[in-house]
């Protein structure tokens, strides 16, 4: 989807402000931590997976998406998953508490679960039966797709033209999983653009930006 | 109705979900804390296990790790060459395993070319190797112009490159995660792995930052 979210080559977001990483915390409040905590071991509904978290994230309305913190976006993804798998009511969201006479479950993650969900969980790669279309160092163009659901191809690359830097194998495609459609994966490329070809002429002449890209974002070139 | 537009009225649902936040208080540290006792309460989350989950980024998983494997890389020519060849099983030798880490691109910055590391889309980040990302690499401003304006971006870290120097950034789209191989400082010949372990920082295996000799 054409969401906030696709966030390269937009103006107006001013400076980036870095803190010194010497002295930065790692949280910016206590409740982050506990997000994070909550994100991390929550029972989400069945079949939910980190494409269909992003692509929820993406729905958050774009009032909402800028001015809420990198956590408070995690709150709004868990909130909306919750409600719509049927495992939390409106109510029970905004008083803090079960409904009288819900049911409990007895399946969360426990604690000493955590270090080997940390350690085996992230595994992407999948084995696709059809040989790649394109090979390395073969120029491409990213296709100008402009769907509805989710997405991965960024606006910026979308009609331009690249070249294949590596080939990453087969990868689940998220267009597809992030609607719980199936992992369906493709050929994933790495394509590089130069600054010129995504931004004109002031660009760099010799600056240069990688996108990774499933096989169906893209045509020959 | 095909199982297409199915997923479509659903997903619908999924936006309406967003609605309730006009009706819940502003401060998120009410709406987490209340967030955690529901879901303690219904058995879908251990508070056990969120502790744990915070215990992991507090001491087990952070910058340091990364570090190492620069180290390394810099010192050890066979395991530079794995490094850049398969970042991904080069990292595991490590044993940094997990989350946002199993797939990794090991990029090198030379005198000539400066790699620089974006998530345009959402945040993506090595988090196996460099722990949770910083605020700004998560913020609308870094996000928006890392691909636009590199240079510019990297002024604002103290970072002015000459122009014969390539600046490629890497957009993480997919569940490929990239870290820089940042170049070794001039003056460290005689530094131990650990002592060079020591002057690698988080900033340069972004790509937002060089190592110091200090």
């Amino acid at each position: 989807m054409n969401g906030v979210h696709d966030m390269g080559g937009m103006h107006g977001h001013g400076p980036v402000a870095p803190e010194d990483e010497k002295h930065e915390p790692l949280w910016h409040a206590p409740w982050e931590a506990r997000m994070l905590g909550i994100t991390r071991s929550m029972t989400f509904p069945k079949g939910f997976n980190i494409d269909r978290f992003r692509h929820i994230r993406e729905l958050m309305p774009p009032h909402l998406y800028l001015a809420r913190s990198y956590y408070d976006h995690w709150y709004a993804v868990c909130v909306a998953a919750l409600l719509n798998g049927g495992l939390a009511t409106k109510d029970e969201i905004k008083s803090g508490h079960a409904a009288a006479g819900s049911a409990k479950r007895n399946d969360a993650a426990r604690a000493d679960q955590v270090w080997a969900s940390q350690k085996s969980q992230g595994v992407f790669t999948r084995k696709v039966e059809t040989p790649p279309l394109f090979a390395i160092g073969q120029r491409v163009r990213a296709r100008n797709i402009n769907p509805t659901e989710h997405t991965r191809v960024p606006r910026y690359v979308r009609g331009k033209v690249g070249v294949v830097q590596l080939h990453h194998g087969g990868h689940v495609f998220p267009d597809t999983n992030a609607h719980l459609q199936g992992e369906a994966p493709q050929h994933l490329y790495t394509v590089v653009f130069s600054a010129r070809e995504l931004w004109g002429e002031d660009a760099s002449a010799r600056d240069e930006i990688c996108a990774d890209l499933w096989e169906s974002y893209l045509d020959p070139a | 109705m095909t199982q297409h537009s199915h997923a479509h009225d659903h997903d619908h649902d999924l936006a309406h979900h967003h609605d309730i936040h006009s009706e819940l208080p502003s401060d998120p540290a009410l709406r987490v804390k209340a967030l955690e006792s529901l879901l303690t309460e219904k058995g879908l989350v251990d508070p056990a296990a969120i502790d744990a989950w915070i215990e992991v980024y507090e001491s087990k998983i952070g910058p340091r790790n990364g570090a190492k494997v620069v180290a390394k890389a810099w010192v050890d020519p066979a395991y530079k060459e794995r490094l850049l060849r398969d970042g991904s099983n080069a990292i595991h030798e490590l044993d940094f395993h997990g989350r946002q880490g199993q797939h990794i691109v090991a990029v090198e910055n030379t005198p000539d070319v400066h790699n620089l590391v974006v998530c345009t889309l959402c945040s993506c980040y090595p988090l196996s190797v460099l722990g949770l990302p910083p605020a700004w690499y998560k913020s609308a401003p870094y996000r928006s112009r890392a691909v636009i304006d590199p240079r510019g971006v990297l002024k604002e870290f103290g970072l002015e490159l000459p122009d014969h120097v390539k600046i490629r950034v890497w957009d993480s789209t997919a569940e490929i995660r990239y870290l820089v191989l940042p170049e070794r400082p001039a003056g460290t010949e005689r530094l131990s792995e650990e002592q060079l372990a020591a002057l690698v920082t988080r900033d340069s295996m972004i790509g937002v930052g060089k190592v110091a000799a200090k």
